[in-house]
């Protein structure tokens, strides 16, 4: 007589295994096939870009998902996508200044300009930005913009005194100035600081010798250097008083928790930061990108990229302006979106005082890079 | 007379999947770490070569030497610290706690691991800000505020968190296995307190301590997190410097330099301490 094992109703035994594992394998294609109708879009972005404020309403209309890869710095993201099989990224949120090597490398799709509001550009620059265009051919459509200055702690410092580079060199913030740490803003700054101007990444050796000695100048006032969170926190809970390499993006978001921080273009000059989008070189979803980027440069999309929770930037089209004015006059007035307001953005580049990030002309990044290293270690 | 040597079927079995991880795991990445050190970068892609130009550019640069003595010496600071602050507690608990009381101390000082590492270091920036709960207390006796956030303190702070718990677990088993009859002994015979901690518990516990001092130690030199966001990074770290070579021009096959490096010193260092934590005494068999 063959003994069974007693088994209560709480008990699996193997046929009950069999049974759930089989009708989960048979499911599966049927699963796979419902799922299968979310088209899954991948972004290489910085932060933020991919989050629900920004990509949550397209998705829903269109029935996508975005899969974000998030990268700080741009040869961060050349390297990424060095790295990745052809097609892997369908959408590039690329800085303005690296679009070109994108372009070079041959990462991005031509794109094709009828497609886009060139006509409701808020700047003449903005329809035919630096590297965006190869001569008639458009690879970039150009997103968002901010401004980079001195950024710092009102209790800590004047306007009057942020009006200056000279103001991260104020005694009293002696340990308390910080550095965003990526070389590229932060040496651009001490560029403008020694009268560079307009010609600010194209430094002679001499110039780049002065400018390494600027910065140098300024490592016994510095308290730290910082990621993204790092930059937060420390001009959240008051460790640092003025950041040198940032601006509104920053000190935009805590602005609106109610913070005593702000940004300012100093009278030596700021630098603008330029985000745009391209398509992925042998993206199997370009249509979709496509229609992602044209909501983007909508009034709907250029509100929500001004609004964007993780760091703000202004709208290049005068459609998203005049939307924001209206949804958001808060947001509109905090950031000086309005015509005729002080530091306004565009009036700020009309009258000369914006220069586009660039990378260095007589110099490799390498060379930026690795003094850099020994600026940290000074 | 020579006698056959059998292959034990049963014990290369079980020692099998050890070899294979090792391999897999750690000399084969090793040996391709050591390799891309030879590779170059063009246009932001690592490409296969043999080139020294890595290990030139690293190893002739101020700032990575800068970069090393200050790691080697930092770590072995915290190492040392770690000790010292662990001894007592450890001492406490293997020589007066019960045993029900040294299985909680254990447990509790097991807890902080469950938690991420990132996580506790976040949770000082609240205690060690300028405007934090520590100054706050120092505030009441009319002391400070002290910065100690983006200093060296703030970063021992953020190594101790990581490495407290272990040296304090560690001397405490090591301790616990001291035969107290030895250490009676001693009293009985005129020995101090601080005499018998040296001529008797040191030198018992010797493999033990030099074992945790050189955990302490490893895992403060590779550690990323609390250079990076309590010492706000300066000055940097050997990993600091490593997330610097390769976030700016990818350099990976630099970064890879400095990595080996590391470990050259790390072998040393734990080559060293473990020859010297089971070196017999002399006139010892």
């Amino acid at each position: 007589m063959t003994k069974h094992k007693k088994t209560t109703s709480n008990q699996f035994i193997r046929r009950d295994v069999l049974r759930i594992g089989g009708g989960v394998a048979l499911s599966a294609p049927f699963v796979g096939r419902a799922w299968a109708e979310t088209v899954e879009i991948n972004m290489l972005a910085w932060y933020g870009h991919g989050e629900p404020d920004m990509v949550g309403a397209f998705e829903e209309a269109n029935n996508v998902k975005f899969v974000p890869k998030y990268y700080a710095g741009g040869d961060n993201m050349l390297a990424l996508i060095a790295q990745s099989p052809p097609g892997t990224y369908d959408i590039i949120l690329s800085d303005g200044e690296f679009v070109q090597q994108l372009n070079a490398a041959g990462y991005i799709e031509e794109l094709s300009a009828d497609d886009y509001p060139f006509d409701d550009m808020l700047h003449e620059d903005f329809t035919k930005f630096p590297g965006h265009w190869d001569g008639d051919k458009l690879y970039s459509m150009i997103l968002r913009g901010g401004h980079l200055g001195v950024s710092y702690n009102t209790t800590a410092m004047s306007a009057e005194e942020a009006s200056s580079y000279e103001g991260f060199w104020k005694p009293e913030l002696k340990g308390k100035v910080g550095h965003f740490d990526w070389h590229l803003p932060n040496l651009g700054m001490m560029s403008l600081k020694n009268g560079n101007g307009a010609s600010l990444w194209d430094l002679t050796d001499d110039q780049w010798s002065a400018v390494q000695e600027t910065t140098l100048s300024l490592r016994e006032q510095i308290g730290g250097y910082f990621d993204y969170g790092g930059t937060f926190n420390g001009l959240k809970n008051g460790e640092m008083q003025a950041m040198c390499g940032i601006g509104d993006w920053i000190t935009g978001v805590l602005e609106r928790d109610g913070a005593p921080v702000a940004s300012i273009i100093p009278k030596e000059g700021g630098i603008q930061f330029t985000e745009s989008y391209c398509i992925g070189k042998d993206s199997e979803k370009a249509d979709l990108v496509k229609s992602f980027i044209q909501y983007m440069m909508s009034p709907e999309g250029q509100v929500k990229s001004a609004q964007m929770l993780a760091y703000p930037g202004f709208c290049v089209t005068k459609g998203g302006r005049a939307l924001l004015q209206e949804v958001d006059a808060k947001e509109a007035e905090r950031s000086h979106q309005i015509d005729g307001m002080p530091n306004e953005p565009i009036a700020l580049i009309n009258e000369g005082r914006i220069h586009y990030r660039d990378i260095p002309q007589q110099q490799t990044l390498e060379d930026w890079n690795d003094f850099w290293s020994e600026y940290k270690n000074a | 007379m020579r006698t056959k040597k059998t292959i034990d079927l049963y014990a290369l079995t079980w020692r099998v999947p050890i070899i294979l991880w090792q391999l897999l795991f750690f000399v084969g990445p090793v040996l391709f770490m050591v390799a891309i050190s030879f590779f170059v970068v063009k246009n932001y892609r690592m490409t296969e070569a043999f080139e020294v130009v890595n290990w030139q550019k690293m190893l002739s640069r101020g700032y990575f030497w800068d970069s090393y003595w200050y790691t080697l010496f930092i770590a072995s600071l915290s190492a040392s610290i770690a000790m010292l602050i662990a001894f007592p507690a450890a001492w406490a608990l293997a020589f007066r706690a019960s045993d029900r009381l040294r299985s909680w101390a254990v447990f509790l000082l097991i807890i902080p691991f469950f938690t991420s590492y990132l996580v506790r270091t976040f949770s000082w920036y609240v205690i060690l800000a300028e405007s934090g709960v520590l100054n706050a207390i120092l505030g009441f006796v009319g002391l400070g505020p002290f910065t100690m956030l983006n200093t060296h303190f703030g970063t021992i702070v953020g190594y101790l968190t990581l490495t407290l718990p272990l040296a304090v677990i560690l001397q405490t088993v090591t301790m616990a296995n001291i035969d107290k009859n030895l250490i009676e002994a001693a009293r009985n015979l005129g020995c101090k307190p601080l005499a018998t901690i040296w001529r008797v518990v040191l030198p018992l516990s010797k493999t033990g301590m030099i074992i945790a001092a050189l955990f302490c130690f490893i895992l403060a030199f590779g550690d990323f997190v609390a250079p990076f966001y309590l010492g706000g990074s300066q000055e940097p770290t050997l990993p600091i410097l490593i997330l610097d070579t390769t976030k700016s021009g990818q350099q990976w096959p630099r970064a890879a330099v400095v990595a080996i490096m590391m470990m050259l010193t790390l072998f040393t260092i734990a080559f060293t301490a473990i020859a010297l934590a089971y070196r017999k005494p002399k006139g010892s068999k």
